[in-house]
């Protein structure tokens, strides 16, 4: 590779150099350099703070060049909102999986998005609870079968899976909300957007931003990686639909 | 700086803004819900940020990322609404952060009551969340003293990098007394909060956790926390004696307004030829052990006798560090019951064998 | 001509970008990295079209993507 090689695409500086311990073909890796390559293209790095949650990204504070603070289970929101109130001048983010944020934490993020905390939050949903070992999560498909729901979610028993994204647009003062996935490279790419979108609104100053980013579990779902990525796209799509729900801009529903 | 008739929890509140602490997140929950009210007026007037969390839950983990800001950091509560925040309070002092909690303790345990008692002593000063931890408690027994401990807590948050906990109980929140509260609290200087995060501008970045998922490195913290709180105890241990002396028989142990209900005892006691003295606990962590045994073994008392507005939990303490060397005794209401002084005064005849007639309705021991 | 560089000790043996190339010129390698994880490769590096693709879908970015002078951007990213 001699003379006038241009490199067009490599790690983001946003993400550090160490090895993930993530399983191979989890997506969780691509989200991370999403929101990495987000907060580079938006200049911001030095200035961003983000709050792990509890869960496979637990060690998410070892895969970012920005400063970290580690959450309790379900409590990033109310972190982040303790520290986006004194610090507006920062940009805060919260990494979430579904387990952390629809499960435990539920009512931190109704009330921070219901509040307009200022900050954005990347709700990793993979139906499922990774880190623990693969149990039933509030996202669980029906049918789906989990090492605590193994005959299938049982929705008569645990009721059905919950649409966080839907949920939450019902509120008044979340201004953008929107759903994607990364199960495919156009899917990634429209995911990179909205997910720069949601960091953008927040350099503005502008709203609470939520993106959910439907995700793969290989070892939990029990399915290799190239098969997972069919699975979310036959299993989860019909359930969880792609959409911008809303956006300060055009108001959503695009 | 002039007196001024203040209602506890508003002066508590006042207390805080004068020692630079302007940013609070709270819940409401009686019998300390008028501090919140207090600074929801007052914050906005000194810039900084008042938040009404969703929970008690959330109010913690709040205070967990505006103390990583670096900032003067705090809350108040009462017993339940303070259970909530244990996992929160063990997380911060995990994560070396100085954040200032008040517990306005009502009657417990469960939802309990809502009128005063002293039965969370066990939970702030034995650790109440998971982990080999512990928070500075400080104890006012008057409007006064709380405003005096509230400032200081902060500097001593800072000092240590550490939660400190003021309990008082329903009355030092609701009693309305005369106070003096400085204009600027003039502290002596502090370390630079180099820890606090503030973007990885021309350094590495930082990180504020309680997780070390490597044993080595969580036994590390663990000795890390240890060394503080052996430093805290060198330095921070106070308490106040009142009318001590060696004609005492009997020596009194009570902390916050059951230590002044005692001393109007005493002072009836002497009236009647028998004299009592009391040794008052300010910190309850770190615990005064030395100076309670050195007090306790002294020739002239008889014996001991501790009163709480509780069941008997820092009685527990002063048997600890009185080692049987003197007959221990407790009397003790709850519930939101308030001992009267002459409660106080038929438990001490009883313990000295001068009355054996007049019941007391109390828990004795 | 475009091409890519798969770091080694990045690559966990995923085959997600083996799937992806839309090229099909990614294939994995007998070669264990130190973690024990079969590599990928790229199998015929002059047919490469330097359309990102690989790098996208990778999870580790373990992949970096290289030009030589202009190159066609199929899609921004």
């Amino acid at each position: 590779m001699a003379h006038d090689t241009t490199t067009i695409l490599t790690r983001p500086e946003a993400l550090s150099s160490n090895i993930t311990h993530y399983c191979p073909g989890c997506t969780h890796g691509v989200i991370h350099r999403l929101v990495a390559e987000s907060i580079d293209e938006l200049g911001v790095r030095e200035r961003t703070v983000g709050v792990a949650p509890v869960g496979c990204s637990v060690l998410a504070y070892n895969y970012f060049n920005v400063d970290f603070m580690e959450a309790a289970h379900g409590r990033a929101p109310a972190m982040a909102t303790g520290f986006k109130r004194l610090r507006p001048d920062m940009i805060v983010f919260t990494y979430q999986g579904d387990g952390d944020l629809a499960s435990i934490g539920m009512s931190e993020i109704i009330h921070s998005a219901n509040r307009g905390e200022k900050f954005t939050v990347i709700f990793v949903n993979n139906a499922i609870y990774g880190m623990t070992g693969g149990q039933m999560a509030p996202t669980t498909l029906p049918h789906q079968k989990t090492t605590t729901s193994p005959f299938g979610r049982d929705v008569n028993l645990a009721g059905y899976p919950i649409r966080v994204s839907e949920l939450l647009s019902s509120l008044r003062t979340p201004a953008y909300i929107a759903r994607v996935s990364v199960h495919s490279p156009m899917h990634i790419v429209n995911a990179k957007q909205k997910i720069k979108k949601a960091f953008a609104y927040q350099v503005e100053g502008r709203c609470f931003s939520l993106v959910e980013v439907l995700s793969t579990c290989p070892t939990n779902w029990g399915i290799a990686p190239n098969s997972a990525l069919k699975w979310l796209e036959d299993n989860m799509l019909p359930y969880y639909p792609l959409k911008t729900f809303k956006d300060p801009d055009t108001g959503g529903t695009e | 700086m002039a007196k001024q008739l203040m209602k506890g929890n508003e002066a508590i509140a006042e207390a805080a803004l004068r020692a630079g602490a302007i940013n609070y997140f709270a819940y409401p929950i009686t019998p300390q819900s008028e501090v919140a009210e207090y600074l929801s007026r007052r914050i906005p007037e000194v810039g900084g940020v008042f938040v009404q969390a969703e929970s008690e839950v959330a109010v913690g983990n709040m205070l967990f990322g505006a103390a990583s800001t670096g900032k003067r950091v705090f809350t108040t509560s009462s017993s339940p609404g303070v259970s909530l925040m244990q996992e929160a309070i063990s997380y911060m002092a995990g994560a070396h952060l100085p954040v200032v909690l008040v517990n306005i303790m009502r009657g417990g345990p469960g939802l309990g009551g809502i009128l005063p008692a002293q039965s969370d002593y066990f939970q702030a000063t034995k650790g109440g969340g998971h982990g080999d931890y512990h928070v500075i408690v400080l104890a006012p027994s008057s409007v006064q003293e709380a405003v005096d401990l509230m400032m200081l807590s902060f500097h001593l948050a800072d000092k240590y990098r550490t939660p400190v906990m003021i309990i008082g109980d329903g009355m030092i929140g609701q009693m309305m007394e005369s106070v003096e509260i400085p204009e600027k609290y003039d502290e002596p200087p502090l370390p630079p909060k180099d820890w606090a995060l503030t973007g990885a501008r021309g350094r590495k970045s930082q990180i504020i956790k309680s997780l070390f998922l490597d044993p080595v490195a969580l036994e590390k913290n663990s000795f890390l926390l240890a060394s503080k709180y052996e430093e805290i105890k060198k330095n921070e241990i106070r308490y106040e004696l009142y009318k001590v002396n060696n004609k005492n028989r009997i020596l009194l142990f009570a902390y916050g307004t059951m230590a002044r209900i005692c001393q109007t005892a005493i002072d009836e006691l002497e009236k009647d030829g028998i004299s009592v003295g009391l040794f008052r606990p300010i910190s309850l962590y770190p615990f005064p052990e030395k100076e309670v045994y050195e007090q306790a073994v002294k020739s002239n008392i008889e014996s001991l006798l501790t009163v709480e507005m509780s069941m008997g939990q820092m009685v527990e303490d002063i048997e600890r560090c009185t080692i049987g060397k003197k007959p221990s005794h407790f009397y003790g209401r709850t519930g939101g019951i308030v001992p009267s002084p002459d409660e106080v005064k038929i438990m001490v005849k009883k313990q000295l064998g001068l009355d054996t007639k007049t019941p007391l309705s109390g828990y004795m021991r | 001509m475009p091409g890519v560089v798969i770091n080694k000790t990045y690559c966990k043996g995923c085959e997600l970008c083996v799937q992806a190339c839309p090229m099909q010129i990614l294939a994995m390698s007998k070669e264990l990295n130190q973690k024990g994880y079969f590599c990928a490769m790229l199998k015929e590096p002059h047919r490469c079209i330097g359309c990102r693709i690989c790098a996208i879908v990778c999870p580790d970015a373990a992949i970096e993507v290289h030009t030589h002078g202009t190159q066609f951007a199929l899609f921004n990213y």
